[in-house]
């Protein structure tokens, strides 16, 4: 395991999923051709609208749905070719927290009883000691050791976040899934979330693929971000890089709807017109053409590819004269 | 304002009944709506904010919720002045729909899925206006077109589901418009939208509200769509308003603690990249809402407040004075 190969790394992942409608119609293309990277210790956040395949993606990562075709590999290990032992351990070493707290918590279970559950399915040491690892994970979220033999219920909904993240840790996990971690939590909840998260990830040296439609919250978190519409990548970058100079044009307009919280700015934005198309029937070409401000004959005829526009940054546009026909970025 | 406001609250205050505890809900609020005017109550969840609207449309849960003081003044568009709160179940009727209109957050919920969107549309046109079928349905196909519906013929004759979750929204605001209302209460109309349908719905609200010069009750947890909509803003917590003026001198200068700390928690884009770098935490608002079965004495923020000395645990702070036109429920605001 050196520092220099990824913990984790997708290429060409794509998830078809059956028609709803009693087998007709056509398969609904949630993922299409992804590829990326989760580097050791690194925080990618994977922003997007719905229908994006953001939240298809992070549980492919987490080994809970399949890939219709494309190759997963954590640590070296083509996870589809793992054995049933692999598999196992793959569940505790990639761990999940869920976006609604209240649905992710069995309401039969004590708080110990949640937190052990895994170290139980795994096997991993007495009684004592998973009840021992239980106190400490639960101290690391800042929550009192009482709350072991107390139920979800008890808890507000920022506490039982904590607690989901706590379930996480306590199988020591080399990555961690985040779907939409805070979405569910009030504003003045959020930010203590997302500041113990982040806390966690450097203190522990996680790497994290962080999922969320807050690109503020993803801003704050993650080092690299992947924008995706459609199932596809639009444009990949280091944070500073994306949310300073985006360069595809999705990206701008994604920025720029995002209302600011200071009534100065008011205005100058760029409204995308129309409604995100169904990922059962998506468009030919680039799929973000149809509300594209600055789309032309040529995004129409073909599915543009991924490349690199700076070191490290990549998108999925044809264009390359945005300024002056665009908005520009976020950071100022 | 100086306009004959449209909605003039003085001293709702409303409570429920749930196992036999007694829960304020919405403490003596006061709050007036100007024609032409939007303000935004803005608060996290239990703050009161969305029980305020429910008060102020007659939409309490029976039995359950009550408005048990407070007048609710509401200028029809006829002129006269009714008080909401004396109004019977019957008479309400004539008002919800006609003087006020209203969209929620859930368009799949406000929208019924047996009638087309044509059909309800023209319903209120039909019983407020008394307008034939054919008539009532030419002037929903109208309303559609003006809300930005593409095709409003063929969508006026389709059924909710085969609209998306935008078109939807849009088609409840020509529902609320139908009937031409002096009020329009839109409670967390964006909030089930992606960002990019979100933007095109506030935009839709704006250009609607300023043709029509209604004015605009717009409830919301999302400060940057406060900054992008409001005139005026109040801000509820455990169901008070502990602050209340124009957009621009509130979020300029905030003068109550928990004001503050909400507009510093939120992480602001292009300035998280900045936050990080330095390695900072997000600011944040330590503890969380009391319960409002369990609201402790005094300042119901005191507890989590950075201000806080012994006099917040005494008494409920009244709303101070602060010049400007606005106005905080804090004994320290001079402080903030």
């Amino acid at each position: 395991m050196t520092v220099n190969t990824p913990l984790l790394s997708v290429s060409a992942l794509s998830k078809h999923f059956p028609p709803v409608a009693f087998g007709r119609g056509p398969v609904v293309r949630a993922v299409e051709d992804v590829s990326f990277d989760v580097p050791h210790g690194q925080v990618v956040g994977l922003v997007g609208e719905s229908g994006s395949g953001k939240t298809t993606i992070a549980r492919m990562a987490a080994q809970l749905v399949a890939p219709t075709s494309g190759r997963i590999i954590f640590d070296g290990l083509d996870t589809a070719r793992a054995s049933r032992a692999e598999r196992r351990r793959l569940h505790a070493r990639i761990q999940y927290i869920f976006q609604d707290p209240f649905a992710s918590l069995s309401p039969r279970m004590t708080i110990g009883q949640i937190l052990t559950e895994g170290l139980d399915i795994q096997r991993i040491g007495t009684a004592n000691e998973r009840r021992e690892k239980a106190r400490s994970v639960l101290a690391s979220v800042d929550l009192p050791p009482d709350a072991l033999d107390r139920y979800a219920h008890e808890f507000s909904g920022g506490q039982r976040q904590r607690i989901g993240i706590a379930r996480a840790l306590a199988l020591e996990p080399e990555m961690i899934v985040a779907d939409e971690p805070v979405s569910a939590l009030d504003v003045s909840i959020q930010a203590q979330i997302i500041n113990l998260l982040r806390e966690l990830q450097i203190r522990l040296n996680l790497t994290m693929l962080f999922i969320a439609h807050d690109l503020a919250v993803v801003e704050y978190i993650a080092d690299t971000v992947i924008v995706l519409y459609l199932g596809r990548i639009m444009e990949k970058a280091p944070a500073r890089q994306l949310y300073s100079a985006p360069q595809h044009p999705y990206t701008r307009a994604l920025l720029s709807s995002v209302p600011s919280p200071d009534p100065t700015r008011r205005a100058n934005r760029q409204i995308l017109t129309g409604d995100i198309p169904s990922p059962a029937n998506p468009p030919s070409g680039c799929v973000f053409r149809t509300r594209c401000p600055v789309a032309i004959d040529a995004c129409a005829g073909i599915v543009p590819p991924l490349r690199e526009v700076a070191p490290g940054h990549f998108k999925a546009c044809i264009r390359d004269d945005l300024d002056g026909l665009m908005v520009q970025g976020a950071v100022r | 304002m100086d306009a004959q406001p449209i909605l003039d609250i003085a001293g709702l205050t409303t409570v429920f009944r749930i196992a036999k505890q007694r829960v304020v809900a919405v403490r003596d609020l006061n709050l007036t709506i100007a024609p032409a005017e939007t303000v935004a109550l803005v608060g996290e969840s239990g703050s009161g904010k969305s029980v305020t609207s429910l008060s102020i449309m007659g939409l309490l849960p029976k039995g359950v919720g009550e408005v048990e003081s407070g007048r609710l003044a509401l200028r029809r568009k006829s002129g006269d002045v009714v008080d909401l709160r004396g109004l019977s179940r019957e008479a309400f009727r004539g008002v919800r729909g006609n003087d006020i209109g209203m969209v929620f957050q859930e368009p799949l919920t406000s929208l019924n899925p047996v009638f087309t969107i044509g059909e309800q549309i023209a319903e209120p046109i039909r019983i407020h206006k008394g307008a034939s079928h054919a008539k009532a349905f030419a002037e929903a196909v109208g309303l559609l077109a003006g809300v930005g519906i593409p095709d409003p013929r063929r969508r006026a004759s389709q059924y909710p589901h085969e609209l998306s979750g935008g078109m939807r929204q849009r088609a409840t605001i020509a529902m609320a418009l139908a009937c031409d209302p002096a009020l329009l209460i839109a409670d967390e109309p964006t909030t089930a939208l992606d960002v990019t349908i979100q933007a095109q719905i506030l935009d839709l609200l704006k250009r609607m509200q300023s043709e029509r010069g209604m004015g605009m009750l717009f409830i919301t947890h999302n400060l940057g769509v406060v900054a992008e909509i409001a005139d005026r803003v109040a801000v509820m917590y455990a169901g008070s308003i502990v602050e209340t003026g124009s957009v621009a001198r509130v979020f300029s200068h905030p003068r109550h603690p928990y004001t503050e700390g909400l507009m510093r928690s939120a992480p602001r884009l292009g300035e998280a990249t900045v936050l990080k770098e330095a390695g900072t935490p997000l600011p944040t608002i330590a503890g969380s809402v009391p319960s409002l079965a369990n609201l402790p004495n005094g300042c119901p923020f005191a507890s989590r407040c950075g201000y806080r000395i012994d006099r917040c645990t005494e008494a409920l702070p009244a709303l101070a004075d602060t010049g400007h036109a606005q106005f905080s429920r804090c004994i320290r605001w001079q402080e903030v």
